[in-house]
């Protein structure tokens, strides 16, 4: 069984009185500890998508007009608001695109840690004492390969690199060991030796950790490196899926040919 | 022949300030570089954030004014208040580089009114770019990313330049968009003879637009030669390690990527490796 199956997903936004129709029967699944990608260029869907597994749609303006999102077999569209607030950021986390913007920068990042760590076990209905916790964050912070967990615990976001904070973000989404990770462009707004540093350390940390991943991102290079299977998103609808390499080398649709040619190569020639 | 941008020891140092303003020591964000752009060809100038390639390219449009250093346009130097308006830019994001409260026609009419130029050329400039004639009375929320950056373009181009200055000028937008924005980029720099310095931090993009490359790091270029050569064996570990750091999405171009040694299970930083090759040369 899937660990996460989304079946025939569609999802609708009005504005000034208009509906328009934004998810147009969004199907995908994603088995126990396997990466997976969802790819499309801006508009396409991809972000919506994600933004309904995790509950996070402001509705309205936001309406789903029909489908399920299956998670462990239960339809997360009819789960009561506690239970599925009890799985986000437990059973499912998130690592965001922009670290600035996720991480309060007047508080240190072990307090950040800590007071997630908190609400996710009172959540989860664990009790873990304030030296537990503190241990959990320095253990995850390790996890992620800080050479020095304790400093990075006690330093503000401004401190650290853009390519450290976004550390502390994956570091946030594996504190209260989740099944499934959901990554939202890591590393895009990074430079590409940092960027290809977090690559590594999440496709490091999905084997590790046996962690389902769903990798949304606009960059095919990404979607190769770090899923084996791929869904491409054009228009609220899934265009071709298919096993990531044989998707990019013998694309059955015309839509997936021409976005795979429009991308430069590093070799050259091509276009 | 004469090079169409000619730059010979360029430097510029920064201060650094305490909180309370007290100089505490200096950057040197661009650091003697020097580099020539023949007529009618692309130049690229590859780096990360902070290599100093926006800087650079602020000192050749006047903006930043270098300590040392000369840049030279067709052989002449462009420092101390020489006419510039043979060299333009094309900025990173279009929808903060067009003003919003004006339409496309008045944006480019500005460019023309400030150099003297006929402003009939309008309908001209927006052909050249492939837009419909119709776009010089819409304003920028009305286009598309793609569309606002033909018009800064066109705006560019609106002055007659020899040389465009292009900095990241496709790295907002989506890769469909961007082939065409490059494709229109390549077809004006022949029909109108143009020369282009671009710069990127993008190495696959670099590859297919640039004929010659530089490999700027930390304010000194590290690397330069032919595009291809460099791609294809680089010789500074920096170069190294950026090509190896590049998302691809075939197996050809995974082959030809560099192959780097990890630390500790982990890809260098590029202070690991050059701490690495200075610690390896004092021991030789």
């Amino acid at each position: 069984m899937s660990l996460l199956s989304v079946e025939n997903l569609r999802v609708s936004f009005t504005t000034y009185g208009r509906r328009t129709e934004v998810l147009r029967g969004v199907s995908l699944s994603i088995p126990e500890g396997a990466q997976r990608a969802l790819v499309g260029e801006s508009g396409s869907g991809k972000s919506v998508t994600m933004k309904a597994i995790m509950g996070l749609l402001p509705m309205p303006p936001a309406r789903i007009e029909g489908g399920r999102i299956l998670f462990e077999g239960r339809d997360l569209l009819t789960l009561p608001e506690r239970d599925r607030i009890a799985l986000r950021g437990t059973a499912m986390s998130m690592v965001f695109q922009d670290p600035m913007s996720s991480l309060n920068p007047v508080w240190t990042v072990g307090d950040q840690l800590r007071t997630i760590l908190k609400y996710a076990d009172r959540r989860l209905g664990r009790d873990r004492s304030s030296r537990g916790r503190q241990a959990r964050v320095l253990e995850v912070l390790a996890q992620v390969r800080m050479r020095e967990p304790e400093r990075v615990a006690a330093s503000f976001p401004i401190m650290l690199s853009g390519g450290m904070r976004q550390r502390v973000l994956i570091a946030m989404a594996l504190l209260s060991q989740p099944r499934l990770l959901i990554a939202d462009e890591p590393g895009t707004a990074l430079d590409v030796i940092t960027q290809a540093q977090i690559l590594k350390l999440l496709q490091d940390l999905v084997t590790e950790q046996k962690l389902a991943l769903l990798m949304i991102t606009h960059n095919l290079g990404v979607v190769r490196q770090t899923a084996s299977y791929t869904y491409l998103m054009n228009q609220g609808r899934i265009v071709e899926e298919g096993e990531t390499q044989s998707l990019f080398e013998a694309p059955r649709e015309q839509y997936t040919r021409d976005l795979i040619a429009a991308v430069p190569r590093l070799t050259g020639g091509a276009r | 022949m004469t090079p169409a941008l000619e730059i010979s020891g360029l430097t510029k140092i920064f201060p650094v300030r305490s909180a309370f303003g007290r100089l505490i020591g200096e950057v040197r964000a661009v650091d003697d570089v020097s580099l020539q752009v023949a007529p009618g060809t692309v130049y690229g100038l590859a780096g990360e954030s902070g290599s100093g390639k926006s800087t650079i390219a602020r000192m050749i449009m006047g903006l930043t004014a270098p300590d040392l250093g000369d840049i030279r346009l067709n052989g002449q130097s462009i420092l101390g208040g020489a006419d510039r308006s043979a060299v333009q830019m094309v900025w990173q994001n279009p929808g903060a580089s067009l003003n919003p409260r004006r339409t496309v026609g008045q944006s480019i009419r500005v460019a023309l009114d400030a150099h003297g130029k006929d402003r009939a050329r309008i309908p001209d400039l927006l052909e050249m770019v492939q837009l419909p004639t119709a776009f010089a009375d819409r304003y920028p929320h009305e286009l598309s990313g793609g569309q606002k950056q033909r018009v800064a373009i066109a705006r560019a181009l609106a002055v007659e330049p020899r040389l465009l200055v292009l900095d990241e000028p496709t790295s907002a937008l989506d890769v469909s968009v961007q082939a065409r924005v490059i494709e229109l980029l390549q077809d004006l720099g022949r029909r109108l003879g143009l020369t282009y310095l671009f710069i990127s931090h993008d190495l696959s993009l670099m590859r297919n637009f640039a004929g010659t490359v530089g490999v700027l790091y930390r304010g000194r270029i590290v690397e330069t030669g032919p595009t291809a050569r460099v791609f294809e064996n680089p010789r500074h570990d920096y170069t190294r390690l950026l090509l190896a750091s590049v998302p691809v999405i075939s197996a050809e171009e995974e082959a030809m990527r560099p192959q780097v040694l990890l630390i500790n299970g982990e890809l260098p930083t590029a202070e690991d490796l050059l701490a690495l090759r200075d610690k390896q040369r004092s021991q030789a």
